[in-house]
């Protein structure tokens, strides 16, 4: 009995208080968002957002996870998302929800009771500001997921350099599904284009360690069981001296410090090829 | 009875067309063939087509290293040309490198290979 009194008595005090209420909780959440947001945008937010919250009381219950507050999570979880992609932080976006409890504390807290009604509606707000922040980070996450699979076919061109003569120009850190990819792709083309000369450019790759050394000599190990020469180009001095500090071997894999010397190479044995043929036909 | 491969003469080359997936014992009476070829026709060169080979595992991939030896002792030089790129992409993960074994994108380009090596035989490795 004494919940629902409380209810009503903070159902009368927010529809009594209505025009005050939003224009100040208004003003709080563009104080801290800093006019990121137009204040038009956010008032109509905020303004939706109460009355629904207003509804969802009416309606009885203080639980944020009830079936009135149905309404109100669907509108929360939306300003969550826009929230999410125009780049707002988590706390800026569940302080949009937990400002009205800065905004309502005077009104209420003026006796023992109105004390009492304020804390049962703080809880509730503290359980939708969490689920601000929830539908926040899954929408980060979702947005994180759709990237990672752009730049996995995005970021493995093979070009065809010269007749003959194919590159690969690696950006970004090589992992084994990376390497898979760029592998494939890199072998296929080979096929594809007829070609004997391949040149894997890592000016791209901010950094190698020994698992990166692996996967780039597993490719050139396998291009050069298709038949085709393979040479790593654009090792920046950085990185080259990175790779004699950790110790790693390339063996006999021709590398280069820049694309176009390795393309310089690769044409010059090309050449050197169709004069040994001429020579040998004779 | 077991299908043998093809050990076919062209001049002075031998050329190996394998044309089905093997088993174990073709790979062995191929290994056999090959090297009673050579020493019978005294070939300079072979040429191993593996552009049919779909499937490969580690004693096929083996195979390839052991003739390119037998025949580089038997004094002719062993190129093995068309592999599919999924073929080679197994047997890197094999952690098969076929160190020693020369290599060509197609038969054509392996003949010409063939021809440059043993025109220049200094340039032998």
């Amino acid at each position: 009995m004494a919940t629902e009194d409380n209810t009503q008595r903070l159902v009368d005090a927010l529809v009594a208080g209505r025009d005050e209420f939003t224009a100040q909780w208004n003003r709080t959440v563009s104080g801290n968002l800093q006019g990121r947001l137009s204040t038009a945008e956010l008032g109509r937010e905020l303004g939706e957002l109460y009355e629904a919250i207003v509804q969802a009381l009416t309606a009885g219950g203080l639980s944020g996870r009830g079936e009135e507050f149905a309404e109100v999570r669907s509108l929360l979880i939306e300003l969550s998302r826009n929230r999410a992609r125009q780049g707002f932080t988590p706390s800026e976006t569940a302080r949009s929800v937990l400002a009205l409890k800065d905004v309502l504390e005077p009104a209420l807290t003026t006796d023992g009771h109105g004390a009492e009604i304020y804390l049962q509606f703080a809880r509730l707000l503290d359980d939708l500001g969490l689920l601000t922040t929830e539908a926040y980070v899954r929408t980060r996450e979702e947005i994180i997921s759709a990237q990672a699979e752009q730049l996995l076919e995005l970021s493995t061109p093979v070009v065809k350099l010269w007749d003959g003569v194919v590159g690969v120009p690696l950006v970004g850190t090589l992992d084994s599904a990376r390497t898979q990819v760029v592998m494939e792709k890199l072998l296929q083309t080979l096929v594809d284009t007829n070609s004997t000369h391949a040149i894997i450019d890592i000016t791209g790759v901010p950094t190698v360690d020994t698992q990166v050394a692996q996967h780039l000599l597993k490719t050139v190990v396998a291009a050069r069981m298709m038949g085709a020469q393979c040479t790593i180009s654009g090792i920046r001095p950085q990185i080259a001296q990175t790779i004699v500090a950790l110790g790693i071997e390339f063996g006999d894999i021709p590398t280069n410090a820049t694309l176009a010397e390795a393309l310089r190479q690769a044409l010059k044995e090309i050449a050197q090829d169709a004069e040994d043929d001429a020579r040998g036909l004779l | 009875m077991t299908d043998r491969v093809p050990v076919l003469k062209i001049g002075d080359i031998l050329l190996v067309s394998i044309q089905t997936d093997l088993e174990d014992q073709m790979v062995m009476d191929l290994q056999d063939d090959l090297s009673h070829r050579i020493v019978e026709t005294n070939a300079k060169g072979v040429v191993i087509d593996i552009s049919a080979l779909e499937i490969v595992d580690s004693f096929v991939g083996r195979m390839l290293a052991t003739n390119a030896s037998i025949s580089r002792i038997l004094g002719a030089e062993t190129i093995v040309v068309g592999m599919r790129p999924a073929v080679a992409m197994t047997l890197v993960e094999l952690g098969l490198s076929l160190k020693g074994v020369r290599t060509a994108l197609n038969l054509e380009r392996g003949l010409r290979l063939l021809r440059r090596l043993t025109a220049a035989p200094a340039d032998r490795a």
